[in-house]
């Protein structure tokens, strides 16, 4: 189906763009102007021109935060897709069981970001949470308050908790759009499980996938509440991720031209990334649509 | 369907996939099991002895927090504001998701792929300016201020989603109903928006969702009269001597009303979460 | 407006921004561009190049800032030729 060109459809865009440019376009602006400037008590300001950038780029504060970000939302991708694909595999395709599972699985899903925060919190506590008691009654030394490590399996096995149910239920819709007859042509051919999921499934899946890659990339690359809640960005700065770290300088600090500068740096690579991202899967959509 | 039988045949048997599902609902589980049943504890049972079921089973933390409109009026507050952005959202996404799934217009790809970025940002980058556009505004500590705030993200969640729904939906009907002579405001409310009712009605709750949901713009720009419950749990995490009881009865309260909804929508959280493109 | 924090440089910065879309509008409507496929291998029209060019200058003046101590006309440069490269091959 081709759509019409008409370009009266502007208007019915208009009150979207008025208020999406008051929420994104006039603090951006702000943003850009506060980032060449110093101020004094946020009210006074005086150029200073590509200062706050140097600095930033040049010491180890901001890098140290975009490695641990990256690494970070590396190790959820490598986790929660491939469990998230098992996951969808492995569900009930209809009836009661499939509306169960469903259902507890979106649970997570629609908790408030501190609550899981505080889940996490209590659950690995060793005094008074399940998971940090049992592991102290089995001698294993673990306190996420402490221990940087410990705080790393902690923030990431709450990350995958929280977030692998979406890249579950995106990858459970893809195979759901699989004909009944492909799985019989597989099955009349004797094709191992493993070509039915590499010829049949992935390929189905991909556009899915391509949206959960998208959305778990760009949600984990600016995860704070979570986080922040569970170690405060601790122990030290271990799990201070770049939103953690934005916002202990614009807020906690109230530095607003660093902070600025940061924001710039920050919202540049999600610019990037989104647009690559965008790119892929209009590629995808217009495969499909000849397909 | 063939693969009908054989799942009857094994029915009783372990089947491997049956494990995987049973233990990832099992990890899903146990750590909101753990924050239930610690609201139903008293707090010197939590911090002094360890157990799976309360041995005083209590309401109290509950009812600490249904009578104490420092802690109640943080759902009114969240109530009022995220209310409000869906409304907003609404509103403004109805006529544009229908512009973007019907028409070709100048720009159009462009305004979609901008609607995508701001869907994107990371709240982090616009605390700040958030903070200083609404304290210029004096709505500093306002429903509204959150609402429209919240508006950044929900605003083109709210588009990519009714553009996805409203895509299924064949143009013929429009162009009948313009023959028949309809306008389009009176096509479009009499007909076309009754025709979408349940993406209305999923968008709403994915609206709701993560306005709910949100906790850093929410409380950077709120200090006392527009205060969120998700802010004064934070805040009370943070105080000393806190009431583990109460926080947990504070946490099972926010979960509930997604916990109410969701199953009306299962079907469709997949499309919601991933912004209508399933 | 005051708390926006006005100076004359990024207001320079922002009308040259807004005056390149406009003029992009402008010449979209005298000469509609056509989609083209090119050493990116995606399909670009003359806005996407505009964006890639933009989004890139960012990059190269970050990059510049954090690298070179030599006044940051050298990276306007290296964006000018880099826009220029977008536009003839992406």
């Amino acid at each position: 189906m081709e759509k019409t060109v008409n370009q009266r459809a502007w208007f019915l865009v208009l009150p979207v763009l008025v208020l999406v440019a008051f929420s994104s376009v006039i603090p951006m602006m702000t943003v850009v102007n506060y980032s060449f400037q110093d101020s004094f008590g946020g009210n006074e300001f005086f150029w200073v021109g590509l200062e706050w950038y140097q600095e930033l780029l040049r010491s180890g504060r901001l890098w140290d935060a975009f490695g641990r970000q990256l690494l970070f939302s590396s190790i959820i991708l490598a986790i929660e897709i491939p469990l998230g694909i098992l996951v969808a595999l492995s569900m009930p395709k209809k009836g009661w069981a499939a509306s169960v599972c469903l259902v507890l699985m979106a649970l997570p899903l629609l908790i408030p970001y501190n609550v899981v925060g505080t889940i996490w919190q209590v659950f690995g506590r060793a005094d008074i949470g399940l998971l940090g008691r049992t592991l102290s009654d089995l001698g294993i030394s673990y306190n996420y308050a402490q221990n940087a490590f410990d705080a790393w399996v902690t923030v990431i096995a709450m990350d995958v908790w929280h977030w692998t149910s979406l890249v579950a239920l995106l990858a459970y819709a893809g195979l759901r759009s699989i004909p009944s007859a492909y799985y019989q042509a597989a099955e009349i051919d004797q094709a191992s499980r493993w070509s039915v999921f590499r010829y049949i499934e992935l390929p189905k899946m991909r556009g899915v996938l391509i949206i959960a890659i998208l959305l778990r990339f760009m949600d984990s690359f600016m995860i704070y509440t979570e986080p922040f809640v569970l170690t405060g960005g601790g122990p030290g700065n271990s799990t201070t991720f770049l939103s953690i770290d934005l916002v202990k300088m614009a807020l906690g600090q109230f530095d607003l031209g660093p902070a600025a500068a940061f924001s710039l740096m920050y919202f540049l690579v999600i610019l990037l990334i989104s647009y690559v991202f965008y790119t892929v899967m209009i590629t995808i959509d217009k495969d499909e649509a000849k397909a | 369907m063939s693969a009908e039988p054989r799942i009857n045949n094994r029915k009783f048997r372990i089947r491997p996939a049956n494990v995987v599902i049973a233990g990832y609902l099992l990890f899903l589980l146990v750590p909101i099991y753990w924050l239930v049943i610690m609201s139903f504890k008293t707090n010197s049972e939590i911090l002094s002895s360890f157990t799976l079921f309360p041995d005083n089973f209590t309401l109290e933390n509950y009812q600490t927090i249904l009578t104490d409109p420092s802690w109640y009026m943080g759902y009114v507050n969240s109530f009022i504001y995220v209310s409000l952005n869906t409304v907003i959202s609404l509103l403004v996404a109805l006529p544009a998701a229908y512009a973007f799934s019907r028409y070709r217009f100048f720009g159009d790809n462009h305004l979609f792929f901008w609607l995508l970025t701001n869907r994107m940002a990371p709240p982090a980058v616009f605390a700040l300016p958030f903070f200083q556009l609404y304290s210029s505004v004096s709505l500093f500590d306002t429903h509204i201020a959150v609402a429209l705030a919240h508006c950044l993200f929900n605003v083109p969640l709210a588009v990519w989603i009714l553009e996805g729904f409203m895509r299924g939906i064949p143009r013929e009907i429009d162009e009948t109903a313009f023959i028949d002579g309809y306008g389009f405001t009176r096509f479009f409310t009499r007909i076309f928006v009754p025709m979408i009712g349940p993406g209305i009605g999923v968008t709403a709750f994915f609206c709701f969702m993560f306005s709910w949901v949100e906790l850093l713009l929410s409380r950077t720009l709120t200090s006392v009269d527009a205060k969120p419950i998700t802010a004064i749990m934070t805040r009370t995490v943070s105080a000393s001597g806190l009431d583990w009881g109460v926080l947990a009865a504070a946490g099972v309260l926010t979960i509930i009303p997604g916990a109410i909804v969701i199953y009306f929508v299962r079907n469709y959280i997949a499309k919601g979460f991933a912004l209508g493109r399933v | 407006m005051d708390w926006m924090a006005w100076t004359l440089p990024t207001a320079l910065f922002f009308i040259a921004i807004a005056a390149m879309l406009f003029g992009m509008s402008l010449l979209h409507m005298k000469y509609p561009s056509v989609a083209r496929i090119g050493v990116l291998g995606i399909e670009t029209m003359r806005g996407d190049r505009l964006f890639i060019s933009l989004l890139g200058s960012g990059f190269i003046n970050l990059a510049w800032i954090g690298l070179v101590d030599a006044p940051q006309y050298g990276a306007l440069i290296i964006c000018g030729i880099f826009a220029f490269c977008v536009f003839r091959w992406v």
